[in-house]
C-alpha cells in the first residue's frame, strides 16, 4: 500500500510536470482530470479508511472535479476553437526547469513541515506545496484564458490535497464549499471566455492592458 | 573480480555486437532481413586497414583526438559493472570517473570536429554540447539519487547494495524514475533516434555523424568502436541500476547481465522502429524532462 501510495505521489508530480511542458489544451484539461483522479484516490491507501459518509463525498468531489469540471473547460475549449497556446510568457523547457526550481523549493519547505505520520506521507507535503506553485505558476505564465482556468484547477487540486494531507478534524465540509467555490467560478469563467472569444476574436489575457475606454 | 575482467574482455569483443542487434530489429520491424548482426565489425576492419587523410586546415588536436577518445572510453569501461556483477576495478566515487571519462570522449570528438573549420562540423559540434550538457545533468543525478539510497558512491556497490537495502521493483518508486532517466539518456548520448537519427546522412540535421565527417581511416575506426563501446558502457550502467537482481552464483549474474543487454539493444531498436526523430528544438525539453526525473529520484530517495 505504502508503494502504491509513493508511486501515486510520484505520478501526480510528473502529471504537473505534463501540464508545465506541454502545449496542447486538451493534453492540459486531460491532465488535470487526471490529477484530481489520483488525489481522489489516495485517501483510500491511508492507514485508516475514512467513513462511508465522508466517502460518499470525496467521491463526489473527486468526480466533480475529474469529469465536470474538465468537462465544462472542455466546452469552452470548443466554442472558442483554440487548440493550443503557441506563445506562451515563458516557454516550455524553460516551464519545465522552473517546475524543478519549485520542486526543489517545496522540498525544502517540506522538510521543515515534517507530518507527524512519516513514512511515505513525508512526501505529501512537498507535493501539496508544489501543486500550489505549479498552479500559480500557470496562471502568471500563460497567455491565454483557458490556461489560465486551468491553473485555477490546479490551484484547487493542490489546496484538496492539502486538506488530505492534514486531515485531522475532518475537514470535508470546508472543502466541500471550496469546491462549490470553484465549480461556480469555472462555469462563470467559461461563460466570460466564451464572450471575450465573440468580441475580441482570440483569449490573449495579455492584450487587455492595452484597451482604453 | 575475475568476473569482472571478464566482462571487460567480453564488451571489448561483443561491444560492435549490439549495434547489429539494433539494425536488425529495425529490419524486422521493416519488414526488412537487414544487414549481417557482425556489419560493424566489417566496417571497422575495413577502416582499420585504410591509411587516414589529413585536411590542410587541421591541427594536432584532430590527430590526437580519437586515441584519448578511445582510452577515455576505455577507462570507463574497467569502472562499469554489468548488472550485479562488479566491475574490475572499483573505488568510492568511481561514478564519477565514469561520467566525466565519457565526458572527455565528447570533449575531444568536439574538439577534433571544431578543429576541421567545417561549418557542418561545427553545427553538429555545438549541438552535441547542447544535448551532452543536459544529458550529463540527467546522468548524474540519476546515479547520485541512487547514491543516496544505497548510500555508496561506487557503481559496483549499487546492485548489491541496492538489493540489501529493499530497491526491488514494483516496491519503490526510485527504479522506474532512475530507469526512465537513464534510458533517455542512453538514447541522447549515442545518438540514437528520438534525438538524432544514425541512418540519416543530411548534414543540416544529424548529429554525431555530422561531427566525424572528416574523419577517415584508422581515426574513424578508432571513433565508431569507441561509440560502440560507449553504447555498451552506458546499456550495462542502465542494466545496473534497473535491474537489482542478485543471484547466487556468479555465473547466473553474469549471464544474466548479458541478457538484459541484448533486452536494452532489442528496446532500443523497437524504440527507433516506432518513434520519428524529435524536432531539434523539442529535443533539449525531452532530456530536461529526464533530469526532472532524476531530481525527483533524488527527492524520494532522500525523504
Amino acid at each position: 500500500m505504502q508503494a502504491l501510495k509513493e508511486i501515486l505521489i510520484v505520478l501526480l508530480i510528473l502529471l504537473n510536470f505534463r501540464l508545465l511542458g506541454t502545449s496542447r489544451l486538451g493534453a492540459c484539461v486531460q491532465t488535470v482530470a487526471l490529477q484530481a483522479l489520483v488525489i481522489g484516490l489516495l485517501p483510500l491507501l491511508g492507514p485508516n479508511l475514512p467513513t462511508p459518509w465522508i466517502m460518499a463525498m470525496m467521491a463526489a468531489a473527486t468526480l466533480v472535479k475529474s469529469v465536470v469540471l474538465p468537462g465544462l473547460v472542455r466546452r469552452a475549449l470548443r466554442e472558442t476553437g483554440v487548440v493550443r497556446e503557441l506563445e506562451p510568457l515563458m516557454g516550455y523547457t524553460l516551464s519545465i526547469l522552473t517546475g524543478t526550481g519549485l520542486l526543489v523549493l517545496s522540498h525544502l519547505a517540506g522538510r521543515k513541515l515534517q507530518l507527524p505520520t512519516g513514512g511515505v506521507d513525508q512526501l505529501l507535503v512537498p507535493v501539496t506545496l508544489f501543486t500550489m506553485l505549479c498552479g500559480l505558476f500557470l496562471i502568471i505564465a500563460r497567455r491565454k484564458a483557458i490556461t489560465q482556468v486551468l491553473g485555477f484547477l490546479v490551484l484547487e487540486n493542490g489546496i484538496y490535497l492539502f486538506g488530505i494531507a492534514f486531515a485531522v478534524h475532518e475537514p470535508w465540509l470546508v472543502q466541500t464549499g471550496v469546491l462549490l467555490d470553484v465549480l461556480a467560478a469555472v462555469f462563470v469563467m467559461g461563460i466570460t471566455i466564451h464572450q471575450i472569444n465573440r468580441e475580441f476574436d482570440h483569449i490573449d489575457t495579455d492584450r487587455f492592458s492595452t484597451f482604453k475606454d | 573480480m575475475r568476473w569482472g575482467l571478464l566482462h571487460v574482455l567480453f564488451a571489448l569483443v561483443s561491444a560492435p555486437l549490439l549495434a547489429g542487434v539494433i539494425n536488425r530489429t529495425k529490419a524486422f520491424f521493416g519488414g526488412r532481413h537487414g544487414p549481417s548482426f557482425f556489419q560493424l565489425y566489417y566496417d571497422i576492419f575495413k577502416l582499420l586497414r585504410k591509411d587516414a587523410v589529413y585536411s590542410r586546415t587541421t591541427s594536432w588536436i584532430f590527430r590526437t583526438a580519437p586515441p584519448i577518445e578511445l582510452a577515455a572510453v576505455l577507462l570507463a569501461l574497467l569502472f562499469t559493472p554489468l548488472g550485479s556483477t562488479a566491475a574490475w576495478l572499483c573505488f568510492q566515487g568511481d561514478l564519477l570517473l565514469v561520467v566525466y571519462a565519457l565526458g572527455l570522449m565528447r570533449f575531444m570528438i568536439i574538439s577534433a570536429a571544431l578543429d576541421t573549420g567545417s561549418a557542418f562540423e561545427g553545427m553538429g559540434a555545438s549541438r552535441e554540447a547542447q544535448l551532452s550538457a543536459l544529458a550529463e545533468v540527467a546522468l548524474l543525478v540519476a546515479l547520485l539519487a541512487v547514491a543516496a539510497f544505497t548510500k555508496s558512491f561506487s557503481l559496483s556497490a549499487f546492485a548489491a547494495q541496492a538489493w540489501a537495502a529493499g530497491l526491488v521493483w514494483p516496491a519503490n518508486a526510485i527504479l522506474p524514475l532512475v530507469s526512465a532517466a537513464l534510458l533517455v539518456v542512453l538514447l541522447a548520448e549515442n545518438a540514437r533516434l528520438p534525438f538524432d537519427d544514425p541512418n540519416t546522412h543530411l548534414e543540416l540535421t544529424m548529429i554525431h555523424e555530422a561531427m566525424i565527417l572528416d574523419h577517415c581511416g584508422v581515426d574513424l575506426a578508432f571513433i565508431e568502436y569507441g561509440s560502440a563501446l560507449k553504447m555498451w558502457i552506458l546499456s550495462a550502467i542502465l542494466v545496473s541500476m534497473a535491474l537489482p537482481l542478485r543471484a547466487s552464483s556468479s555465473l547466473l549474474n553474469f549471464a544474466t547481465g548479458l541478457g538484459a543487454m541484448v533486452i536494452v539493444a532489442l528496446l532500443v531498436g523497437y524504440i527507433e522502429s516506432v518513434m520519428a526523430r524529435l524536432r531539434l528544438i523539442r529535443t533539449p525539453q525531452l532530456l530536461v524532462t529526464a533530469g526532472v526525473l532524476s531530481f525527483l529520484a533524488v527527492m524520494v530517495a532522500m525523504r
